[in-house]
């Protein structure tokens, strides 16, 4: 098991790529995830297929390195592989996919972009919608606790 | 859309690339602490009475590694463009959605989908449908 330097440092780099790659993929910009998600862009020639893209990029390589990762035994800086085991698809999973959508759609904003573009040229005029995201976590929290 | 300057491939390419360090932050994160890479559950968990300090330290590299390559790419952000109390309301939304639902884009989008997971499957095909309705219901009217 890691020193705890080496588990503040492998998660300081996986943020940093995170952050970084959602920068470079261009999903800081609401109007470029919001003209993916305009699927009536397709018949005026001006869909925008960038999140297509990531998302393809993203799957791609954590797919591939999850099935390298998963040959050892243990990870580098834990006792053991932390993976969720839930498999049965049930309402608070739905619904709140459904209201994630909702909000998504609304703003074509998602946690990641949200809280990158806090340190971008926006970052004032996304201080409301982080501070109700972080709230809303936290009411959701709350709700699946008791349901 | 945001432009890109002269000398910078398509944005296409640009979001293959800005994907892969995604996939390549999820596999890191993996393989030192064998966790998914869920924003939303890393935020909820680090804004909390009790802070894990491994995602105080990946909220940070988050904000260094946004910052960093905003400096080279600064057009790569876009203003959010709900005004007035529309911000938050979509902010509670996709906060109450993530919490209930177990993961947002990073989480189910690319882990849950890179684990062929049944439930991520589902969860995102649910939340990219209802996006792709309101973006109609906003921008056509239903």
């Amino acid at each position: 098991m890691g020193s705890r330097r080496v588990r503040w440092a492998s998660a300081l780099l996986s943020g940093a790529l995170f952050g970084g790659g959602l920068v470079l993929s261009g999903m800081t910009d609401p109007a470029r995830v919001l003209g993916f998600l305009d699927v009536a862009a397709l018949g005026t020639g001006t869909w925008d297929p960038t999140l297509a893209f990531v998302l393809g990029g993203a799957v791609g390589v954590t797919l591939l390195g999850y099935r390298l990762v998963w040959r050892r035994p243990q990870p580098f800086a834990a006792p053991d592989y932390d993976l969720p085991t839930a498999t049965r698809i049930e309402a608070p999973l739905v619904l709140g996919a459904a209201l994630f959508g909702l909000g998504w759609g609304l703003s074509g904003l998602c946690p990641g972009p949200a809280m990158a573009g806090l340190v971008g040229p926006f970052g004032w005029q996304l201080v409301g919608f982080a501070m109700a995201l972080l709230i809303g976590l936290r009411l959701g929290r709350w709700v699946k606790a008791r349901f | 859309m945001s432009p890109t300057l002269p000398l910078l491939p398509d944005p296409w390419l640009l979001g293959l690339a800005g994907g892969a360090l995604i996939g390549l932050a999820a596999v890191v994160l993996m393989a030192f602490h064998g966790k998914i890479l869920g924003v939303s559950g890393i935020l909820s968990y680090t804004v909390s009475r009790t802070p894990t300090s491994w995602r105080v330290a990946f909220v940070l590299g988050l904000l260094l590694g946004a910052l960093g390559v905003g400096m080279v790419l600064p057009q790569h952000f876009g203003p959010p463009l709900l005004q007035g109390w529309g911000a938050p309301l979509a902010g509670l939304l996709v906060g109450l959605g993530s919490a209930l639902g177990s993961g947002c884009t990073s989480g189910h989008g690319v882990c849950g989908l890179a684990r062929l997971s049944k439930r991520s499957m589902v969860a995102v095909a649910v939340f990219m449908g209802v996006a792709l309705l309101t973006v109609w219901g906003v921008r056509h009217g239903l």
